[in-house]
């Protein structure tokens, strides 16, 4: 039935041809083409057609060339990971996450960073956690089409676009002045009505104005755009006929919301919130606006190991009051050091920064994973 | 009296103000990221341009219009300090311009692959590996870019051409931001170009067409408004870059146009006059205010434009 | 809908002789025990058909029986559906096109198709009729512009649309697009042309204009449309198939199957009484 691929070409071939001299005036190959319409012999066949050869090798070229542009991603991670493992090996070692910052790089570790960045982390996540979800909550389920709430909407979308480093200077100027003032307050001997009960165990230690606090509502403003659109990704995936089932049942509205629709939300709000939080202890810029320390040996409250969690309740108080460091903060002043040893103690922080970031991950990953297999029982 | 020897109806009524009482707080959360705005916004011109009582404004000190066209960055108090934005706005403008040379194609690329290419076991394969690129610190690619993307790769592969290139220098800075920011535009990108109909891919191919003609004649030019968009973003994204910049690439405010050399930019400048033990109102301090507003204007507006765009490009396939 | 009995079968559009004698005709299709499957879902099963050259081949029966499948098997558009599977031979102009050295490419120039959903792109009405031929190559100006209006005169759409080519096909009404899309197919220079339910989405002044173009456009080209309403398959096609649940359980002249049908599930679809 089909001829070989090559006779049918030639055949083609002087078809166009003799048409092409039968109308000299048309120079157009296509044209040559439409008019040989009527007696034309045509080939499916792949190959049989120069041209078409020719787009199909592009189509292939094309193809490659984004696969290329995707896979170079997953092979630049891989760099990344090995460039920094194979960086740190001259210093990773126990005595770098139990050691406190140093001069001498084969002393220096990261404690001080791992306890800043745990305060901060707690206090960013107490903070950003009840006001992210709260107003994922209003415009989700409450809130109805107002120009007030498209203002909000409109102004969340951008919020998150604003670099961190502006949310820096936000801090700086009003939480720093605010703690200044605070410790103005409780260091002098103004101190009126209630304030005097927290003298009692605060006024002994020193109020700093860059303290953790100041850091992590910093923090919770560069990340609570993301945490409510977490959150109002989850809400909205609840199906509505939860709603309508419990409203029909009789229950109040906030009733609906608090008992069926954030638990069955639960899940997608626990995931993004992770995701969302984990992102903060990667911040530096904003830390450093707000005067964080780049080089201190002291951990905050002066609490190093978690055993004086429990044991030294003083300390555990004055801790969110007291000045801070950062994993990345530490990690940028090891970076910039013209003595070349310091490199390895970089990559190390990095590699710990790292397993941080990716434990917390795999809990979020944990969590979508279980909370998707209780659905479908 | 407690709710439990209430009449039924008189407890609903407790209950309803308990409601009322709950959804002003959550209405209160909700306002508070106007409230940021409003500060930050505050805050900025409350410093920059003009401040009540005794202490001047940045403004006050330096015209706007030196600061904006001023070719020299020496921000130190009396006679010989300069103020003009424009050195850091060039090292800015080089970082981000470099980043999107990296991002645009890498990204793009990566969007038409996972869209129009890849089988769905290797979407859910592909993604989390851009997740991660995305989840990784700034910092990190500081580092990278400093200790070994100078060293290892650019400055052999200059050497070749008898180019030498800085320690510190905006070139890698440029192509880790855009390292940094390929993953959004990926996923952006990605997403409006699944939005073009499933019907438009048809007719194209029964049109004889190819997969690059379908992907490059038709897919992406109808998708090309989203597209914009997302380079847009990742645009700003990279403006606002900054532990990175500020790791790889120098701090020395001058105007050049060489991505060979270090150059400061905006944000690694605040960084840097932050870190310093200058004086809370002394005049480097207060032309971070400056800086942040210059810094806050433009990326809002790529922001704003890049939404607006998006916009409409959603209403045309709703 | 009214129902047809032989008394009443509507008159044809002009350019479609319903007694024209097609066994003079050659085939232009031959598809021979056709069997489809999405997955292990079979969906057609042992479907012949043959579609003879310069002549309209309506296919109707009740909605999920396969016609669209089967439409789509023959310009291959369902290797484009992860995971479906073909089995038989379809000859287009006596080539097997289900051999794997078959260029789909090629394939569908040759073998046009028009939807149900008009479908043109996000570009000017001149880009929408132009994209077959540029893709293939096509640079020069002025062949594309004489290409483009010859088209759009075929399509009978050139007076609407002359002086404003260069705006946005998404401008033009529905009827209009489906027309643009038909002028669309035919730039690329097909011999057969698929239509699937092409003017079901219609008002009816904009169903009466496709009808009619199909009644001119096959002294030259051979059509397949898929269609939902029997007016419409006796008033515009020379043959007619009736599939049933993935089988083609009658073939034949299209006055004889909406007259005298020899099953009798023809003779209960098109009296109207299933589907
Ligand atoms: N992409 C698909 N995947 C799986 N099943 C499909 C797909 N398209 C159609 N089907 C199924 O194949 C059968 C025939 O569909 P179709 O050919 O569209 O029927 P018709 O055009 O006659 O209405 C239907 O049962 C339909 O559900
Ligand atoms: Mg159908």
């Amino acid at each position: 039935m089909i001829r070989p691929a090559s006779d049918r070409n030639k055949a083609e071939i002087a078809q166009v041809k003799s048409a092409g001299t039968a109308s000299a005036a048309i120079t157009s190959p296509i044209v040559e083409r439409q008019n040989t319409n009527a007696n034309r012999a045509v080939s499916f066949i792949s190959g049989a057609d120069r041209h078409i050869r020719r787009r199909l090798m592009l189509s292939r070229i094309f193809a490659a060339v984004c696969r290329f542009a995707t896979y170079s991603a997953m092979a630049i991670l891989i760099v990344l990971l090995v460039a920094i493992v194979w960086s740190s090996v001259d210093r990773l070692a126990l005595d770098f996450v139990t050691n406190t910052n140093s001069t001498n790089p084969t002393r220096a570790g990261i404690l001080a960073g791992v306890w800043g960045s745990f305060w901060l982390i707690l206090f960013t996540a107490l903070f950003s956690v009840p006001v992210g979800v709260g107003s994922a909550v209003y415009l989700e389920e409450i809130a109805k089409d107002s120009f007030l709430v498209r203002l909000i909407k409109v102004n969340l979308a951008n919020l998150a676009g604003v670099p961190s480093i502006v949310y820096g200077i936000l801090g700086y100027t009003v939480f720093r002045s605010s703690a200044a003032a605070l410790g103005l307050l409780f260091d002098g001997h103004h101190v009126v009505g209630m304030a005097g009960l927290f003298r009692i165990r605060l006024s002994k230690l020193p109020i700093y104005e860059d303290n953790i606090l100041v850091g992590a509502l910093t923090l919770t403003l560069v990340i609570l755009p993301t945490v409510i659109a977490a959150s109002q990704e989850a809400l909205r995936s609840v199906p509505s006929s939860i709603r309508v089932a419990s409203l029909a049942l009789g229950a109040t509205r906030w009733q609906t919301i608090w008992r069926q629709v954030i638990p069955a939300a639960l899940p997608g709000i626990s995931t993004g919130v992770i995701l969302s939080t984990s992102r903060a202890i990667g911040e530096a810029a904003p830390l450093i606006m707000l005067g964080a320390l780049t080089y201190t040996s002291m951990c905050p409250g002066s609490i190093d190991s978690p055993t004086k969690l429990l044991t030294r309740p003083s300390q555990v108080l004055h801790a969110p009051l007291d000045q801070f460091t950062a994993m990345p903060i530490e990690i940028y002043d090891w970076s910039k050091q013209p003595d070349s040893r310091f490199t390895a103690v970089a990559a190390s922080g990095i590699v710990v920064l790292l397993i941080v970031l990716l434990s917390i991950n795999s809990v979020a990953m944990i969590v979508r994973h279980y909370a998707s297999r209780r659905l479908k029982w | 009296m407690t709710q439990a020897n209430l009449p039924a109806w008189a407890r609903l009524r407790v209950s309803r103000r308990h409601e009322k009482f709950i959804q002003v707080l959550l209405f209160l959360c909700a306002a508070l990221s106007v409230l940021t705005t409003a500060a930050i916004i505050l805050v900025l011109l409350g410093n920059a341009v003009y401040a009540p009582g005794a202490k001047k404004a940045f403004f006050e000190h330096v015209s706007v219009w030196e600061f904006l066209t001023g070719t020299h960055w020496k921000p130190v108090e009396g006679e010989s300090g300069r103020f003009g934005i424009l050195p850091l706005l060039s090292g800015t403008v080089m970082v981000a311009v470099i980043a999107s040379l990296v991002s645009v194609p890498a990204g793009l690329g990566a969007a038409i692959y996972m869209s129009e290419y890849a089988a769905p076991a290797e979407r859910e394969f592909l993604k989390p590996v851009l997740e991660v690129l995305a989840g990784i610190p700034s910092v990190v690619y500081g580092f990278f870019a400093l200790k070994f993307i100078t060293p290892w790769i650019l400055k052999p592969a200059l050497s070749l051409f008898g180019l030498d290139l800085g320690t510190f220098n905006v070139l890698s800075a440029g192509i880790v931001v855009g390292i940094m920011v390929t993953p959004l535009i990926a996923s952006l990108s990605e997403d409006v170009i699944r939005s073009v109909p499933r019907s438009l891919r048809e007719a194209a191919y029964a049109l004889g067409s190819t997969r690059f003609d379908v992907s490059a004649r038709v897919v992406v030019p109808a998708a090309l408004s989203g597209i914009l968009a997302a380079f847009l973003l990742a645009f700003s994204r990279a403006i606002g870059e900054t532990m990175a910049v500020v790791i790889a690439g120098g701090q020395q405010p001058i105007a050049t146009l060489n991505p060979l050399r270090g150059a400061q930019t905006m944000t690694s400048f605040m960084v840097h006059a932050s870190t310093g033990d200058s004086a809370a109102d002394s005049i480097s301090r207060m032309s971070i205010y400056a800086i942040g507003i210059t810094l806050f204007v433009i990326t809002l507006t790529i922001n704003l434009i890049s939404g607006w765009i998006l916009r409409r490009y959603r209403e045309v396939y709703q | 809908m009214p129902t047809i009995t032989s008394g009443n079968v509507p008159p044809s559009v002009a350019g479609v002789d319903r007694e024209l004698d097609m066994s003079a005709h050659s085939a232009a299709i031959e598809a021979r025990r056709l069997n489809f499957f999405y997955g292990e879902h079979q969906v057609l099963f042992d479907v012949s058909l043959t579609v003879p050259e310069r002549s309209v081949t309506a296919l109707i029966g009740p909605s999920g029986c396969g016609k669209s499948t089967f439409l789509r098997t023959l310009n291959r558009m369902n290797d484009l559906i992860e995971g479906s599977r073909c089995q038989g031979e379809i000859l287009v102009e006596g080539q097997n096109i289900m051999d794997p050295a078959v260029d789909v490419v090629l394939l569908r120039k040759h073998v046009g198709m028009v939807f149900q959903k008009s479908t043109p792109f996000p570009k000017s009405i001149f880009d929408n009729v132009a994209y077959g031929p540029r893709v293939a190559g096509e640079k020069n100006r002025a062949v594309l512009a004489d290409l483009v209006e010859s088209c759009l005169k075929k399509a009978a759409l050139w007076e609407e649309v002359k002086d404003r080519l260069t705006t946005s096909a998404m401008s033009l009404s529905g009827g209009q697009q489906q027309r643009l899309c038909i002028a669309r197919t035919l730039a690329t220079n097909p011999r057969i042309i698929l239509m699937d339910e092409p003017a079901s989405a219609l008002d009816p002044a904009s169903t009466d204009r496709i009808e009619n173009l199909i009644g001119e456009l096959c002294a030259n080209y051979t059509i397949v449309i898929v269609t939902h309403n029997m007016q419409q398959a006796s008033r515009v096609s020379h043959q007619t198939a009736f599939f049933y649940k993935g089988q083609m359980v009658e073939t034949g002249p299209t006055m004889k199957i909406f007259t005298h049908p020899s099953e009798k599930q023809t003779e209960d679809y098109i009296t109207g009484r299933f589907g």
